[in-house]
């Protein structure tokens, strides 16, 4: 399994005439991982939206290895080989934490054993091992939130998609998160684009970051480069501590 | 080997042990058992088996309908129609029967999940279809229209071909129907269909984020269910041996499908046969005593104040309790 390219060119979304997304491009080279910030309301989950087939752009593509997948179902672009996780979370509540992740390995290998060893597998790795067997919905936020990055680990995607994972969870946590998805990376190769608001995040992780305010693309550059941006600072970084 | 093997994997020792005691039982008993207890036994089989193929289609896959008349009512009258006017028997007219309601099925299904109505806009939907199928039967003079069609009782013929016979053949084959019907839904939830719809149960969405084909897997289990439900429709044909759109399309008929599993467990197993078990029991405790104290409507009074204790304190339906009881849970899957 290895890193897919994803490549967004023009990208635009009105909702009844509101504007939602304009003109937004961007790429992501295969292996990379790139992070997609920007105020509350800014369009970054309508721009996962339409890269994960929830929502059909009404301008611009997005691109998978060259493979246009936007205006796919959403069922097809997990197909395509796009994991996604929701802001937020949506575990199948009365089934076990197990079986939710069995769902997304079922995607890969109809057989429903391989399936479970293989989910079982992934839950080991997030730290959610010794709770296979209990509800989805006895999950704590924290836990739920893992749940969902396993769930979408599972299908095998070569572009994994996360909205706000690190959200509500307490800075140890974060850091365990980010150490597991630098090292998911590192070992395969795996494209990650993620919606994120904790800057410690995604200064850790992003090699690049697109900055997003009012539905359009302000600025991009490394972390580095954003944390000193002035546009940034004017209407987002300010707001907040640049840890 | 591996077949038997994947379908008891997990399920504990002594539930096996259960089963298949029941099963005997059930296979021995009935030439033991009176007249009377027979068609008890009868109409328990027969819940039990309706309440499991509706029970796919709201149990697992989270679609509520409420017009399974329909496909029981196609598949009865289309068998019967075929048999009394053509003299083909219920083993070839069935299918014709079955591709009738899976037909119906596919029609109700497609107009529903293509255009995403959900919960009861659904069964609106499914209920609406069932009604008006009713209508056009009333007018359909091959179906007999309001007046209705009869087959002719021959209780004492033994024609298990054209299925013509006593009470001890229906009971075999309904026992056939609802142990086959067992086996296949244990077999769906244990395939990736089967864990597809539990997904898109608990939510649509993100089911299909993980690339569940949503609309493909919902048409499967309307056609599934609709499917089951019509071969128990055609059984129910040749047992009563009569058929009015009155009766076979009605409301009640629809409701009453779908008490057993919602009584016994809803996604559950053994929801549906427990529930086939409880309902009938009060039918016939509360009729016996509606005779008792001739008072006019109090089975229908204390069968509905039953029910209503039975779901207000079971909200989750009898099995998952007893079964706990039993000490052989098995999880709502």
């Amino acid at each position: 399994m290895s890193g897919a390219r994803l490549e967004v060119a023009g990208l635009g979304k009105s909702f009844r005439g509101l504007r939602a997304v304009h003109d937004v491009a961007f790429s992501v080279p295969a292996g990379a991982i790139h992070a997609l910030i920007g105020p509350n309301g800014a369009g970054k989950t309508t721009i996962f939206n339409m890269i994960a087939g929830v929502y059909r752009p009404d301008a611009g593509s997005v691109t998978l290895d060259g493979k246009t997948i936007s205006g796919l179902r959403p069922d097809r672009v997990c197909d395509a080989g796009v994991g996604r996780t929701f802001q937020i979370v949506k575990p199948f509540k009365e089934l076990s934490v197990l079986e939710n992740v069995t769902i997304g390995a079922l995607h890969r290998d109809a057989s429903l054993e391989r399936a479970r060893v293989h989910a079982a597998d992934i839950l080991a790795r997030l730290g959610l091992g010794d709770r296979l067997h209990q509800p989805a919905e006895s999950l704590t936020l924290p836990d739920r939130k893992r749940l969902e990055v396993a769930r979408a680990l599972a299908t095998g995607p070569r572009l994994l998609l996360l909205d706000e994972v690190m959200a509500g969870l307490r800075p140890t946590e974060v850091d365990r998160m980010v150490a597991f998805l630098r090292d998911l990376n590192r070992e395969t190769g795996l494209t990650i684009l993620l919606i994120e608001h904790v800057m410690r995040a995604v200064m850790a992780l992003a090699a690049h970051v697109t900055v997003v305010s009012y539905g359009e693309k302000i600025a991009e550059g490394t972390p580095g480069e954003i944390a000193r941006n002035k546009a940034v600072l004017d209407v987002y970084l300010g707001e907040q501590e640049v840890a | 080997m591996s077949f038997v093997r994947r379908l008891t994997a997990g399920a504990p020792r002594r539930a096996l042990w259960m089963l298949a005691a029941l099963l005997a039982l059930l296979l021995v008993a009935p030439p033991l058992l009176s007249k009377y207890w027979l068609s008890v036994l009868i109409l328990v089989l027969y819940f039990a088996f309706v309440g499991q193929a509706w029970n796919i289609m709201m149990g697992f896959a989270g679609q509520l309908s409420l017009g399974h008349a329909l496909y029981a009512g196609l598949g009865g009258y289309i068998a019967a129609g075929l048999f009394f006017h053509y003299g083909v028997g219920p083993w070839a007219g069935l299918f014709a029967g079955v591709a009738a309601a899976v037909l119906a099925g596919s029609i109700v299904g497609y107009l529903g999940f293509r255009f995403s109505l959900a919960g009861v806009y659904f069964a609106l939907l499914t209920i609406a279809f069932s009604e008006f199928t009713r209508v056009a039967f009333d007018h359909w003079d091959w179906a007999g229209g309001s007046g209705g069609l009869f087959l002719k009782v021959e209780r004492d013929l033994s024609d298990p071909l054209n299925l013509r016979g006593g009470p001890l053949l229906f009971y075999y084959v309904i026992l056939a129907l609802a142990a086959g019907t067992f086996i296949l839904c244990r077999a769906l939830l244990e395939s990736r269909l089967g864990r597809y719809w539990l997904a898109i149960r608990e939510d649509a969405e993100a089911a299909q984020a993980v690339g569940v084909p949503v609309l493909r897997c919902k048409m499967y289990a309307v056609m599934i269910s609709a499917a089951l439900t019509a071969l128990a429709g055609v059984w129910n044909a040749f047992y009563y041996n009569n058929l009015f759109p009155e009766a076979a399309f009605a409301m009640g008929r629809s409701i009453e499908v779908t008490l057993a599993p919602i009584i016994g467990g809803l996604g559950t197993l053994f929801g549906p046969i427990i529930g086939a078990v409880v309902l009938t029991g009060l039918g016939e405790i509360f009729t016996d005593l509606g005779e008792l104290v001739h008072i006019a409507g109090i089975k229908q009074i204390f069968y509905g104040v039953a029910l209503l204790a039975i779901v207000m304190y079971r909200p989750a339906g009898v099995w998952p309790w007893l079964a706990r009881k039993l000490g052989v849970t098995e999880k709502r899957s």
